[in-house]
């Protein structure tokens, strides 16, 4: 499964050196805090959870003074600072398959080389594995892996598939039950108090607050030239509401700032900063499906912006919470009022946790509501949640839009996986083909039905 | 002959009033041939040009051009002879081989003098005196076998001088070397050397002075001879524009065209292939190191494509191995496969381990060209997979890149074809389809001409070479 993140740093190499938005700025300090709390967890004799974005129970995390630790979010910021390699060489040292999913290859081999997260810090051992979230069964293996090495419990919140794109009333009893009988206890015994179920609403509703922000911030893109890059520019975004922060009050500063941050460039017309400068000048508005790639995250933009490409939504970051355009058209909220069993619907409606029809549905409404030119699929090796039925989605986009679609192969975090020729070519040749089909009007190439003698 | 044709006029007449030859260049850069198009004004073809790409992108961008320049001359030659009657256009074919003699005689002359460059160096010095008699007899006797090369019926396995030369100085120093006093080894050794900068080396062709001698040799000094030069003199110093130049292909990226000359080969190779078969709507591209599968709308736009991913399993260059282990020129191979009697099951269609099921297979006693035949439908099958991918098919295909010059592939591909899609699809193949990215290149640089923004290719290659 490929989620969410959160940046220590903006895009380093970036060309025109960029004046930060103070939202990056106050991103980067949540997380240099967050990172400081886990390097001093044990002495300050916090008790540390390991946990996976998709379907993550940050509210009731932090309602139990505890401290959230995203395995995945090391591993594709490990991607980012070209230490994956080396991890993953670590991990297929020690028997694991060249086919296995790159990010817990990466996570192990980290964990094996000191477990040194992004700031530098050694993180914690955890206390307790928290899986929340089934719809990936390469998680369930993950954190068997990690509990033969650290000797910790887990606890296991099985979420049912949504093939219909329905909750029913039986699957969200199911989970609250899950919740009450064993995934609240557990949690309870860890942090050694009972659950304050007012501050659980409390944080749902700051959560609530932040969600309402972001999805402002998401529709920005409407607007023509789009504010934001979704894909690119969109993971930066997703870093605390995906992560540590969602239903704190620092996520809700956040949001609120990048929110009119977002709304003061639609006032001026201005685009997003790329690895290009700010791209103002935007001649395709693109849809994309699929994680990035984060070993050549810089370079794979790149590919883009100097096409002056932009992306205006993608699903990717709609996998930590589906927010804008849930698949019943609404976007899903957490609501204070029932936590329990908002906290049931929030683990049902991760993105990868639907099936075809409402994927491409989600698709269809993205390319028409923002007026898309184009979508693109980069599929990954490493995660079948996403990559599976890819072509599918694309024909069946493309049949229903007649907006042309576009595929692309890499990986999350094996850079031997990312061959930058090729994916360029690709890209560059999807980008001319929409220009190409964009009405500019061709020479008739008639000619008879046999070849041409001279050629 | 009409000697009183003046052929000054009918270059005249043919090239307009701007008194010049306006011609759009397409260059598509493979990964192991490079290849020019030149398009007149209403888009007909009037020049080609192949090269090898080595590793010298610039260098055989240029080679392909000046080559592809050669044949607008000849295009030219041609008119003129055509308005002068039927026994001046039997003139053009030995003019041509002849021509192509005195390029060939100019390179050997290159040879030479590389050869000669590298003798003095200090690695030589031990076997200078016995190598550098042997060295000029051998292109001696190049030099005298060369006519036969290029007289009439002549059957050249290629037409890249690093072919034909090789081929006669391994003949000739085999022959040398037969008599026990020259070491075979460091002779051809000189060679494989010297072959590499003769390739590289860009030189400036007087086509009017080439074609002079080419003239004289062909016709005895009389009124025809006279009336021939000043054909050969006119048609040399007609003036050529390049109007607009677009390039694509595999090494695009490493030249430096400027942004909006560059095309995706994607949607050069779907307008050529469309061009050439109208009614084209899937094509499929094997080049040396990828292979594309792409549809194209009713004006050759392309709709939709997919591309093998970052490993060129299955493409040219697989077969370009597999030609190697098995010690063949890469045209054997599909000659030898059509005669299996049987298809061998080869499972990898990886590169790598191909060859090692190939070495496999030959140690089990089993036949050269069985193991061929399952080699090609190896490759083959990978491809329709990616032809799958992008769509499938569901009319007019077109195959084209160099592979596509395999008869076995040809065969495989109608077989397999005709299996998945039903046998009322039309399979179109060309001799020429190696050049269906050029052409569609240079349609492209058509288009921009006519829109009124037309790149030029820059001059830069002959700059970098020198």
């Amino acid at each position: 499964m490929s989620t969410g993140h959160m940046m220590a740093d903006a895009p380093s190499k970036d060309a025109a050196a960029p004046v930060k938005d103070h939202s990056q700025v106050r991103q980067k300090e949540m997380i240099a805090d967050h990172f400081d709390k886990l390097a001093r967890a044990k002495e300050d004799g916090r008790k540390v959870v390991y946990t996976f974005v998709p379907g993550n129970l940050t509210e009731l995390i932090l309602s139990l003074d505890l401290l959230p630790v995203l395995p995945e979010i090391n591993a594709l910021q490990s991607g980012m600072r070209k230490k994956s390699a080396g991890y993953i060489a670590e991990a297929e040292k020690s028997g694991h398959s060249e086919d296995v999913c790159t990010y817990v290859k990466c996570d192990i081999g980290m964990m094996k080389s000191g477990n040194i997260g992004p700031t530098g810090q050694k993180l914690p051992e955890p206390d307790l594995l928290l899986l929340s979230y089934t719809g990936c069964f390469t998680f369930l293996k993950w954190f068997e892996l990690l509990r033969e090495e650290y000797h910790c419990p887990v606890v296991m919140l099985h979420v049912p598939y949504q093939p219909d794109g329905v909750i029913t009333a039986a699957m969200r009893t199911y989970i609250v039950d899950q919740l009450e009988r064993e995934v609240i206890p557990a949690l309870e015994k860890l942090a050694g108090k009972t659950l304050d179920r007012n501050e659980l609403s409390r944080r749902l509703a700051l959560s609530a607050q932040a969600e309402d922000d972001l999805v402002a911030v998401w529709e920005s893109a409407k607007h023509s030239p789009s504010p934001i890059d979704g894909y690119f520019g969109g993971v930066y975004y997703i870093g605390p509401i995906f992560s540590a922060f969602r239903g704190s009050e620092g996520a809700v500063d956040y949001y609120r700032e990048l929110r009119q941050e977002c709304e003061a460039r639609v006032a001026l017309n201005l685009g997003p900063m790329t690895p290009d400068g700010q791209l103002d000048d935007q001649k395709y508005r693109l849809v994309v499906e699929g994680p990035p790639n984060w070993t050549s995250f810089n370079d794979f933009w790149h590919m883009f912006s100097k096409e002056k490409a932009v992306v205006v939504a993608s699903t990717y970051t709609r996998v930590g919470g589906l927010y804008d355009s849930g698949p019943d058209g609404k976007g899903f909220r957490h609501d204070p009022a029932r936590p329990l069993e908002t906290l049931a619907d929030y683990c049902l409606g991760c993105y990868t946790n639907l099936g075809l029809p409402s994927r491409i549905d989600l698709l269809e409404r993205y390319v028409r509501d923002y007026k898309a030119d184009g979508f693109l699929i980069n599929s990954v090796k490493s995660c079948n949640s996403f990559s599976a039925g890819q072509l599918l989605i694309l024909r069946e986009v493309e049949r229903r839009t007649g907006v042309p679609g576009g595929f692309i192969e890499s990986d999350l975090v094996d850079p031997r996986y990312f061959g930058k020729a090729n994916i360029e070519n690709r890209v560059q040749s999807f980008l001319q083909m929409l220009q190409a089909r964009r009405g500019r009007v061709l020479q008739a190439d008639v000619r008879g039905s046999q070849p041409s003698a001279a050629l | 002959m009409k000697l009183g044709l003046n052929p000054q006029q009918v270059l005249s007449e043919a090239l307009g009033p701007s008194g010049a030859m306006r011609v759009t260049v397409g260059i598509d850069l493979g990964s192991t041939t490079t290849k020019s198009i030149l398009l007149d004004p209403g888009g007909e073809i009037v020049g080609r040009g192949i090269t090898n790409s080595r590793s010298n992108y610039a260098v055989a961008a240029a080679v392909a051009r000046q080559e592809a320049l050669t044949a607008v001359r000849f295009s030219m030659l041609g008119r003129v002879l055509d308005a002068a009657g039927a026994d001046a256009v039997a003139l053009q074919q030995p003019l041509s081989e002849a021509f192509r003699l005195q390029l060939y005689l100019g390179e050997l002359d290159a040879l030479r003098d590389e050869i000669a460059g590298l003798l003095l160096k200090p690695g030589f010095a031990a076997n200078r005196a016995v190598l550098a008699p042997a060295a000029d007899e051998v292109l001696r006797r190049m030099r005298l076998s060369a006519p036969a090369l290029f007289g009439p019926g002549a059957d050249r396995k290629s037409d890249f001088f690093r072919d034909i030369a090789g081929q006669a100085f391994v003949k000739e120093a085999e022959d040398l070397a037969s008599g026990g006093q020259v070491p075979f080894e460091r002779l051809v050794g000189l060679y494989d050397r010297a072959i590499l900068d003769v390739e590289t080396r860009i030189e400036t062709r007087d086509f009017a002075e080439l074609l002079g001698i080419a003239a004289r040799q062909l016709l005895p000094a009389g009124p025809s001879a006279d009336w021939l030069a000043a054909v050969v003199a006119a048609v040399g110093r007609a003036p050529i524009e390049e109007v607009a130049f677009v390039g694509t292909g595999y090494g695009r990226q490493t030249l430096p065209f400027p942004k909006e000359t560059v095309r995706s080969e994607i949607l050069c190779h779907g307008r050529g292939a469309h061009r050439v078969f109208s009614g084209t709507r899937t094509v499929l591209d094997i080049g040396g190191q990828d292979t594309k599968a792409i549809q194209v709308d009713s004006s050759g736009v392309v709709t939709s494509f997919q591309m093998n991913d970052r490993c060129a399993a299955g493409c040219g260059r697989y077969l370009g191995y597999i030609a190697d282990e098995l010690n063949l020129g890469l045209h054997e191979l599909g000659p030898l496969a059509l005669q299996a009697k049987k298809q061998t099951r080869v499972n990898s269609t990886c590169t790598v381990f191909a060859g090692a099921e190939l070495r496999e297979r030959l140690a089990l006693g089993q036949r050269r060209e069985d193991i061929l035949a399952g080699l090609h439908r190896a490759i083959m099958l990978r491809a329709m997979s990616i032809l799958a991918r992008s769509g499938g098919i569901a009319d007019q295909f077109t195959f084209t890149g160099g592979v596509c010059n395999n008869p076995m592939a040809v065969k495989v591909l109608r077989e397999l074809v005709a299996q998945t899609y039903g046998d009322h699809i039309t399979v179109n193949t060309h001799s020429s389809s190696i050049y269906m990215g050029a052409l569609g290149a240079a349609m492209y640089a058509l288009d921009d001409h006519r829109e009124g923004r037309g790149g030029i290719l820059p001059t830069f290659a002959v700059a970098q070479a020198a």
